[in-house]
């Protein structure tokens, strides 16, 4: 609008520079649009970090196996991609890999990457999957945006941008390289949720149905679209309830619901669970609840009379209720719903995984949060976080109501599993940046305003009340302009705070890839641990090619990207059983860990061992989960055998089962004979610090076939069957 | 084996009771010195002939013989006429090129010689003559643990293989150790060190031959290129970029048995001995941005020592290599512009580069060199010091619409005497340097102009 306006006086008059000036309006524009634009800067080069420290490449586990079929997609197409029957892990049973995963990810780095070749640029693969998630955080703030715009205004907006760009609670998932669902799936989340609210305030299809496709891209990216199809039932519940029900939330609702359904069962990992899974099911009841919410709605048009009404609310309510709890008793009891799943409940109750599903428990990222963690993740957010509720609930509205409901429970969330913490960090910068945009705006104003008025007098003809409580507001506080001035600098001096520990933050703790380990020497100089690397490459070069490797669950997905060879069992723990039996292998004997082996075919052996680095995080560290999940299937194994008074140890006190099980034997072997630091006796395990006790390790049936320069991998030959003459 | 020498030999006495052969009988070698090197996996001959022309006419050229066994793995030959006498020696480089003769004996193959001169009657000239083998060496046991070291079968003979009467000759094998499991005997033949003396052999007749086996330790490097993909592109703004795709083995004894680490880190010297892990490769001066990776990341162990006349890159594979073990890996590095590209009188440009594999001794048993010319070049042709098979091909890069022209140079069996200049000669107009960068200006323009239009334009069908 404001170009327009400037366009005739630039025609009309001769040229000057003062047309050139730019109106307030224009200004602000300008600002906004600069400052966002330097936002998404900020937010793609925050994530770099870990390309500068380390190197252009993909972190972690889970990212390992997102790469490997991202490039099979691109390499063979989407319909190889999608009837994908992957041999190379989970020997001898296999995987279907286009029926169980989320294609989101994959599809849209293939798209970038021939979006990108049909531009003429010509880059590897690699660099596109690396660089998308720094990507998709860029797309969040602006996201971000528009939904701080939506529910409060454009300062909180921007703000909220600002914060989400750099909050290390998203950085943790979104540094360059870490290619995981998550990456993507934050930007869905934020834009279906900013769609649907906007879609309720507007009551318009359009935005309904734009909200019903977010949702889609959020299902075919992460199962974390659980969560929307339960807290937007949820909200409109609520909304219900505390009777803001309208013709606009019946519209949003019932198109997002239905459309996106619709839509989600295209995904084929998703399939029917929309109708027939527990955890969809309040989605669906709210649906129905709508309808007969739009039903009364007419018979009470219809009526005119409030007795017969009421009557006829009860009749409905409880009938609808009725039925609603029969048929889902029935197609609970007749199977045809299921019931919830494991990690759903272990999401309700925290202490459900710890007692039934130890697959779950044993990973890192599932346990619940420490108060440190969130203190790391929000920093100031924390405090800022309560605030902002406090002018939600001043200023309630459709919108507001339901950022307040997202922070809450997604807050709740992030309190059950550390992972979740990531769900929670959009809702978290909203709600602060909603708190800091309402302070400082007030503040600002009544700093504007003491200047102002004396300036500007009574000559210029401003609303009457506006400039009658100013002046109220002047004679009541004397040390007002003061007061606010410290407000503003101490807003100022937190906000900085937060910039440097956001940046600290990942400089120094997000940014490691953890295939790569890097260490300080004693001079001050970075040592490279890439042992990882080193022995998955060594299998992919000098090992038969159908050679199937075993090892624990966490290194399959690198194994089979990196070292490409079949593995037994990998990050996509769909198989208890298979986990379970390479858990008995490993904790078992060595003749019987060999009988096992055979049965699986098994050519190579890999741990992961830290005694000589102090590496902690490796296989006998992580052994007594291998005990739990192979005793939760195997009675055989007992985890009290490899306790000692309820202890866990290597040393001389350690129990007989645990000084020869498998996996002991394998990451000690030869380590006896090996002095690791200095004034201590040979066989120190600088990992666990203790000397171990058994040093005279003797293999029968497995041979070394490779142990990388620092021991931090080895690598064990299964050796065929002796000749029984 | 013996049995089989029996046949060569009276193949050949057959062969030469049988044939007549026109330009042996002109030539005698007077005098013949070899001297072997086995001290690398890259055999090198040196074979110092003095020749004289006893016919009638003066001779052009002069054959020299190889078995068909060493025929194959012939990397190299040249030939140089020594002039002058004992103090002012100089070496005049003659051409070399194989030929073939119709009644070869036992398929043996030739390369002529062309004298600079032709040798008058009566006449002497000396030869030397340098050869290269490659996979000549032959492990035996084919298998070693870590602990043992590498035993090698070397395969020749005695005496020079030629299609000329020699009159006295000697042949000298140098092994890289002393320790020297067997040898064939031939009297006079006596091993003093390192050396193996085979001779003096006097009036030995065309074609004689007496098959030898040197059986010996031989620890170095048998570092293979099994495959070197090495592409060269030039950009007119400022700078070459050289990428090279390695596939590297260890052409020895295979690895058989258990790599024990604890052996390998704390017994060094006799544990793995005939491993490597460490690698040279000798890189232009000026490099910069080098980069040593492989398929699934970088590899953080290397140096790079740049020099006036050469950069040095030391780098070490993931893991030492055994024999049979193989690493592939990609080095790639830029050089400026100016140092190799030049203008030639006529108009045309010309990369100057160096042909071969910049690791020192190694053998590379198929190399493909690529050189991708600028977008818009036109007739491009190689120059080089001996035959390759040539072919052009068309890659697209950055921006690219019509795509470049690459020359793709491919050999076989490379050493490190193949690492020569060659020249790559083409037509390319300057005003195509400026094709990409106007391309991007202009799509930046036409967006630019895009969202101002969206901007101005109003689409609304209702006037608010």
């Amino acid at each position: 609008m404001g170009a327009k306006k400037a366009s005739p006086d630039l025609l009309n008059s001769s040229f000057s520079f003062k047309s050139l000036k730019l109106k307030t309006k224009q200004q602000e524009l300008l600002l906004r649009v600069s400052i966002l634009g330097l936002v998404y800067v900020l937010a793609f080069i925050a994530r770099l970090f870990s390309v500068l420290r380390y190197e252009s490449m993909i972190h972690e586990f889970d990212p390992y196996f997102n790469y490997r079929t991202t490039l099979f997609l691109t390499e063979k197409g989407f319909y190889e991609f999608w009837n994908w029957f992957d041999s190379e892990s989970w020997y001898p049973l296999g995987r279907i890999i286009g029926g169980t995963l989320y294609p989101g990810l994959m599809v849209t780095a293939a798209l970038i990457y021939w979006t990108l070749r049909f531009l003429r640029f010509f880059v590897h693969i690699r660099e596109v999957c690396v660089l998308t998630a720094p990507f998709f955080a860029s797309n969040t703030t602006i996201v971000a945006y528009f939904f701080g715009k939506e529910i409060w205004d454009t300062g909180a907006g921007l703000v909220a941008a600002a914060l989400i760009a750099i909050c290390p609670g998203y950085i943790s998932r979104s540094v360059a390289g870490s290619y995981d669902n998550e990456a993507v799936a934050i930007f869905a989340l934020l834009l279906t949720f900013y769609l649907f609210v906007k879609a309720v305030k507007t009551g318009s299809l359009s935005w309904a149905l734009g909200s019903a496709f977010g949702y889609f891209y959020m299902v075919s990216a992460w199962g974390g679209y659980v969560f929307i199809i339960n807290l937007v039932p949820l909200y409109v519940l609520v909304l219900l309830i505390t009777g803001r029900y309208s013709m606009r939330l019946y519209v949003a609702y019932n198109c997002m619901y239905i459309l996106g359904m619709l839509l989600a069962m295209q995904i084929r990992f998703v399939g029917f669970q929309h109708v027939q899974s527990g955890e969809h099911m309040g989605a669906m009841g709210v649906f129905l609840l709508m309808q007969v919410f739009y039903f009364l709605d007419w018979v009470k048009y219809q009526l005119n009379d409030t007795k017969l009404f009421q009557t006829f609310l009860r009749i409905t309510v409880t009938s609808a209720i009725l039925v609603g709890g029969i048929a889902l008793g029935v197609g609970t009891a007749s199977g045809y719903i299921s019931p919830w799943t494991g990690r759903f409940y272990s999401l309700l109750d925290p202490t459900y995984a710890k007692d039934h599903i130890p697959i779950i428990a044993s990973v890192s990222e599932h346990q619940p949060t420490a108060w440190s963690s969130f203190m790391f993740d929000y920093h100031i957010l924390l405090f800022l976080f309560p605030a902002g509720l406090y002018f939600c609930f001043k200023r309630l509205s459709d919108a507001t109501i339901f950022i307040v409901m997202y922070g809450l429970t997604s807050l709740y969330f992030a309190g059950v599993m550390v992972r979740l913490i990531l769900v929670a960090t959009p809702a978290v910068c909203l709600i602060s940046a909603i708190a800091v945009s309402a302070t400082v705006k007030n503040l600002t104003s009544l700093l504007r305003t003491k200047q102002k008025v004396p300036q500007t007098g009574s000559t210029k003809g401003v609303g009457s009340s506006k400039s009658s409580s100013k002046v109220t507001l002047d004679q009541s506080q004397p040390f007002q302009k003061n007061g606010a001035i410290a407000l503003l600098v101490g807003v100022f001096y937190l906000l900085s705070r937060y910039a440097i520990h956001c940046t600290w933050v990942t400089s120094e703790a997000y940014s490691s890839p953890s295939i790569v380990l890097a260490a300080r020497g004693a001079h001050g100089n970075r040592i490279i641990f890439d042992d990882y690397r080193e022995a998955y490459y060594w299998l992919r070069q000098n090992t038969p090619t159908d050679a199937k490797v075993m090892s624990w669950w966490d290194y399959g997905y690198q194994i089979t990207a990196m070292g490409n060879r079949t593995v037994i069992v990998d990050n996509n723990t769909w198989n208890n059983t298979h986990i379970a039996t390479v858990g008995r292998a490993m904790s078992s004997y060595e003749d019987e860990a060999y009988d096992i082996m055979r049965s699986l075919d098994v050519n190579y052996v890999l741990v992961v061992f830290g005694g000589v680095t102090g590496y902690s995080s490796d296989d006998i560290n992580k052994f007594l989960w291998m005990v739990r999940i192979g005793g939760g299937v195997y009675p055989v194994i007992k985890e009290p055998d490899y306790l000692v008074n309820g202890e866990f140890r290597v040393d001389k006190g350690a129990s007989p089962k645990m000084l020869n099980c498998l996996m002991y034997k394998l990451c000690y072997y030869r380590f006896g004979e090996l002095v690791t630091e200095y004034g201590k006796p040979t066989g120190y395990d600088r990992a666990r610090g203790v000397e171990i006790g058994n040093k005279d390790i003797k293999l029968e049936h497995l041979e070394e076939a490779y142990t990388t320069s620092n021991w931090i991998v080895r690598i064990y030959r299964v050796k065929p069957p002796t000749n029984r003459l | 084996m013996a049995a089989r020498n029996w046949i060569f030999a009276v193949a050949v006495a057959v062969f030469l009771s049988l044939s007549t052969f026109s330009s042996a009988q002109d030539l005698q070698i007077v005098n013949a010195e070899r001297r072997i090197d086995l001290s690398s996996h890259i055999v090198k001959a040196f074979l110092t002939l003095k020749v004289e022309n006893i016919g009638k006419d003066p001779a052009a050229d002069m054959l020299l013989a190889f078995p068909p066994t060493q025929i194959k793995n012939l990397a190299m030959v040249q030939a140089l006429a020594v002039m002058g006498k004992k103090k002012k020696k100089t070496y005049l480089p003659l051409d070399v090129k194989p030929s073939e003769q119709p009644d070869a004996p036992n398929d043996a193959g030739y390369f002529l010689v062309s004298f600079a001169t032709p040798v008058g009657p009566g006449e002497t000239v000396t030869l030397e003559v340098l050869y290269i083998l490659t996979h000549s060496l032959e492990p035996f046991p084919v298998e070693i643990t870590q602990s043992e070291s590498q035993l090698v079968y070397y395969h020749d003979s005695a005496v020079v293989l030629s299609p000329y009467h020699v009159k006295q000759q000697t042949t000298f094998f140098k092994t890289p150790s002393t320790r020297v499991e067997s040898f064939t005997s031939v009297e006079p033949a006596n091993r003093a060190g390192k050396e193996i003396k085979y001779g003096p052999y006097e009036d030995r007749a065309p074609y004689s031959y007496a098959p030898v086996i040197v059986h010996f330790e031989n620890n170095s490097p048998f570092a293979v290129v099994e495959e070197l993909v090495r592409e060269i592109e030039i950009s007119h703004w400022g700078s070459l970029q050289i990428t090279e795709n390695y596939r590297l083995t260890h052409g020895g004894a295979r690895h058989k048995g258990v790599f024990s680490r604890v052996e390998y880190q704390s017994r060094r010297s006799i544990s793995g001995s005939s491993s490597f892990n460490a690698l040279l490769a000798v890189l232009p001066p000026r490099v910069n941005s080098v980069y040593y990776r492989d398929d699934i990341g970088n590899i953080s162990t290397s140096h790079l020592r740049t020099g006036f006349k050469k950069s040095e890159l030391e780098f070490e594979p993931r893991y030492p290599l055994f024999g049979g073990w193989r690493a592939t890996f990609v080095i790639g590095y830029r050089v400026p512009l100016e140092d190799y590209l030049f203008e030639a009188p006529d108009g045309r440009r010309y990369l100057n580069f160096t042909f071969g594999c910049p690791l020192v001794e190694t053998i590379v048993n198929k190399l493909t060199l690529k050189v991708v010319l600028p977008e818009g070049s036109k007739d491009p042709s190689a120059v080089l010091p001996f035959t390759v098979n040539q072919d052009l091909q068309v890659k697209y890069s950055y921006l690219d619409i019509v795509g470049r022209t690459v020359v793709v140079l491919q050999k076989d069996n490379v050493v490190p005497t193949h690492n020569v200049p060659f020249q790559v000669y083409y037509t390319f107009k300057p005003i195509y340097m400026l094709a990409e960068p106007l391309m991007l200006v202009s799509a930046f323009f036409f967006v630019f102009v895009t969202s101002l239009a969206y901007v101005h334009i109003d689409l609304n069908i209702v006037k608010k």
